[in-house]
């Protein structure tokens, strides 16, 4: 054998060596022929949008190349953005959704710290528990979310249904548990040391989330704030089923509800309008995502 | 005063044991070393001085107080961990003063005495520095200014050279040590690393299993084991175990090795084997340094013996030759230039001085 074993390696390609960069060379053709294909998928429906959000009612049903404006105009944007309606939609999203992501995020960050870090009898079973709840579908709530609006108008005397703000009860049922889910995660990421430094330090529990944990953990923070914001900025369901009234709209249902009426698709506004409500949550992530680095770990320990 | 007193102290977790009722007195500025194989409950009895574990059952006491239930913070303990534990986002001072901070000292004082660790550490430059702006000696050495400042009883290192590189590990041996030097607060030190044991220690306490084996200067450990676990883990390479046993021969005694191989029993030493004699499963134990090449003028105590070598490795100062008496592997140290070759045979001795008896029934050195 070992007589046999050069004859086989003299036999071999003498080309190896270019291997590695050809292999890197043709990994990358089909990664870009993918990504291509991936963002001319995705990104077709926001160009198609903005294409007829600047056309006239006349050009969008006329039979003319869709892909194409003839005759572009500001008329729909002026139109939407000096209604009042549209502007209270806006208005009661924005808000929602601000208060969503403060009382999530207060929740959920003080929730994560306990279970991942205080080990305190079933926290385990509790942190499942937690997540559990997200996997049931919203709407299968509506109806016991009816009952329970029909207790608190006759126990309490108020009404929750057709109102903006009931939302901000709402959204957190959908948003508390993925985001403590995610930050007991990045809390449980945390080298365990770095607690047991800061109590030998003596820090109590809360300085030791206020002044460690959550300065270390703030990417894991803001991904949890992109993720409340955007379920609560485009969520339909809840409030398509508990608003009626046009003053309480929020974004998304109001679009819809007023923009269509009976079989009459106004698709310039209602492109222009998704197209506005739209920007918002671009801002957020392109402003966010600057600051969403990971590696702020790096340093506490080795490695 | 800041001495360490440990009583019966048991750790337990569910059906575990891992602290098995030790006893412990440690002096006031003395610097002891806890060392012993992973497992052995040496990091668990840190812990529970530093109150990051409950004690399941005994007591802890620090400067004349019992701890049990006094939380980390107000222990007046200060400990530096193996992996640093410094707080990512905050830089150098900001890591140091923490504790002072959060305890309410006053701003110039806090300045006074990071300034002053800082200078004791040399680590003045590299106050403004983030964590991950350091190296890893550098970590390190900010982990231990984070003790320094908070001027506390007793200080408490977890392996905190573990995680070094070997030359970096030997500096800032060197360097603890000479920190300790300096400010003379009681320290806990705890590592696998009997080098570091040795050469840190005033006092050494070999764990095994959760119980003490042995406390004892470092000199006491090398040269006077108590038990074989003791004998096998101080020292490197280790004490060469041999089985034999202990003949008369005439008045004095001799052990017999396999291999047709016996050795005269020292004078001095008859006295303390003479209940071996006859006796089973007994050990003979040598360092490898007792195992040298045949010299011209040989020490009273020393008998050669010939063998073949099996493998030898040259370390420069010393070459290290590697041998089997029976079915044992040996370990023995000669001299560079004693012509030690692979596969050869040569004359060695062994210095029958040094020996110790172990009984591998009960494990204990005789």
């Amino acid at each position: 054998m070992s007589v046999a074993t050069p004859a086989v390696e003299a036999a071999s390609p003498p080309s190896r060596y270019g291997s590695m960069s050809r292999d890197r060379k043709w990994a990358l053709r089909w990664s870009y022929f993918f990504l291509t294909l991936f963002a001319i998928f995705f990104l077709m429906p926001p160009i198609y949008m903005l294409i007829t959000s600047v056309k006239t009612s006349a050009e969008i049903s006329a039979a003319s190349n869709p892909w194409w404006v003839y005759k572009p105009t500001l008329d729909n944007y002026i139109e939407l953005l000096t209604q009042n309606q549209y502007l209270t939609f806006f208005r009661n999203s924005a808000l929602v959704s601000i208060c969503v992501v403060i009382i999530t995020m207060l929740i959920s960050v003080v929730a994560a710290f306990a279970l991942a870090r205080m080990k305190f009898w079933g926290s385990a079973t509790l942190a499942t528990g937690v997540f559990l709840t997200y996997l049931i579908p919203e709407t299968l709530l509506f109806i016991p979310l009816f009952k329970m609006f029909a207790y608190v108008r006759e126990w309490f005397d108020i009404e929750l249904m057709n109102h903006w703000w009931t939302m901000i009860i709402l959204y957190p049922t959908l948003t508390v548990p993925f985001c403590t889910w995610i930050m007991i995660g990045y809390f449980a990421s945390i080298p365990k040391e770095l607690d047991e430094a800061a109590l030998i330090d003596g820090a109590t529990w809360t300085q030791t989330l206020t002044k460690i944990f959550i300065p270390v953990a703030l990417p894991g923070i803001i991904a949890a704030t992109i993720f409340a914001f955007t379920v609560s900025w485009a969520q339909f369901l809840y409030p398509l089923a508990f608003t009626t009234s046009t003053d309480q709209l929020v974004l998304p249902v109001g679009i819809v509800t007023t923009l269509i009426k009976g079989d009459v698709f106004n698709w310039g506004q209602i492109m222009t309008g998704a197209l506005l409500g739209a920007a918002p949550p671009l801002v957020i992530y392109a402003f966010l995502m600057d600051y969403y680095i990971a590696g702020l770990t790096a340093g506490a320990t080795k490695g | 005063m800041a001495q360490v007193t440990l009583r019966k102290v048991v750790k337990r977790y569910d059906e575990v044991l891992a602290v098995r009722g030790i006893d412990l007195e440690i002096a006031d500025k003395e610097f002891i070393v806890l060392v012993g194989p992973s497992g052995c409950g040496k990091s668990t009895t840190l812990r529970m001085i530093a109150g990051l574990e409950e004690i399941s059952e005994g007591q802890i006491a620090i400067g004349g107080r019992v701890v049990n239930d006094v939380p980390p913070k107000d222990r007046d303990i200060a400990m530096v961990f193996q992996n640093y534990a410094l707080y990512p986002h905050m830089n150098v001072y900001e890591n140091m003063s923490f504790g002072l901070k959060l305890k309410g000292t006053a701003k110039s004082i806090i300045d006074t005495r990071v300034k002053q660790a800082a200078q004791i550490l040399d680590i003045t430059d590299l106050l403004e520095r983030k964590p991950k702006q350091l190296s890893g000696g550098q970590r390190q050495r900010v982990a231990m200014g984070r003790a320094i400042v908070r001027d506390p009883k007793v200080f408490l290192f977890d392996e905190p050279l573990s995680n070094l590189d070997a030359k970096l590990r030997v500096q800032m041996r060197t360097e603890i040590k000479k920190v300790h030097q300096k400010v003379r607060t009681t320290t806990v030190y705890v590592t696998h690393d009997q080098v570091e044991a040795m050469t840190l220690a005033d006092r050494v306490v070999v764990m095994s299993n959760g119980v003490i084996e042995q406390v004892g200067t470092p000199d006491e450990l090398y040269h006077r084991p108590t038990t074989k676990f003791v004998a096998g883990f101080i020292g490197s390479p280790a004490m060469n175990f041999i089985p034999c046993k202990v003949e008369r021969n005439g008045g004095a005694l001799k052990v017999v090795l396999a291999d047709n191989l016996a050795f005269d029993v020292p004078a001095s030493r008859t006295g303390r084997y003479e209940g071996c004699v006859g006796k089973n499963a007994i050990l003979l134990g040598l360092r490898p340094e007792h195992i040298t090449e045949t010299r011209q003028h040989m020490e009273v105590d020393q008998r050669p013996f010939d063998r073949t070598l099996d493998v030898t490795e040259p370390m420069g100062m010393e070459t290290l030759v590697y041998f089997t008496i029976g079915a044992t592997p040996i370990c023995g140290r000669v001299a560079p230039n004693a012509g030690a070759r692979d596969g050869q045979p040569m004359k060695l001795a062994a210095d029958l001085a040094n020996m110790h008896l172990i009984d591998d029934s009960t494990g204990k050195v005789i």
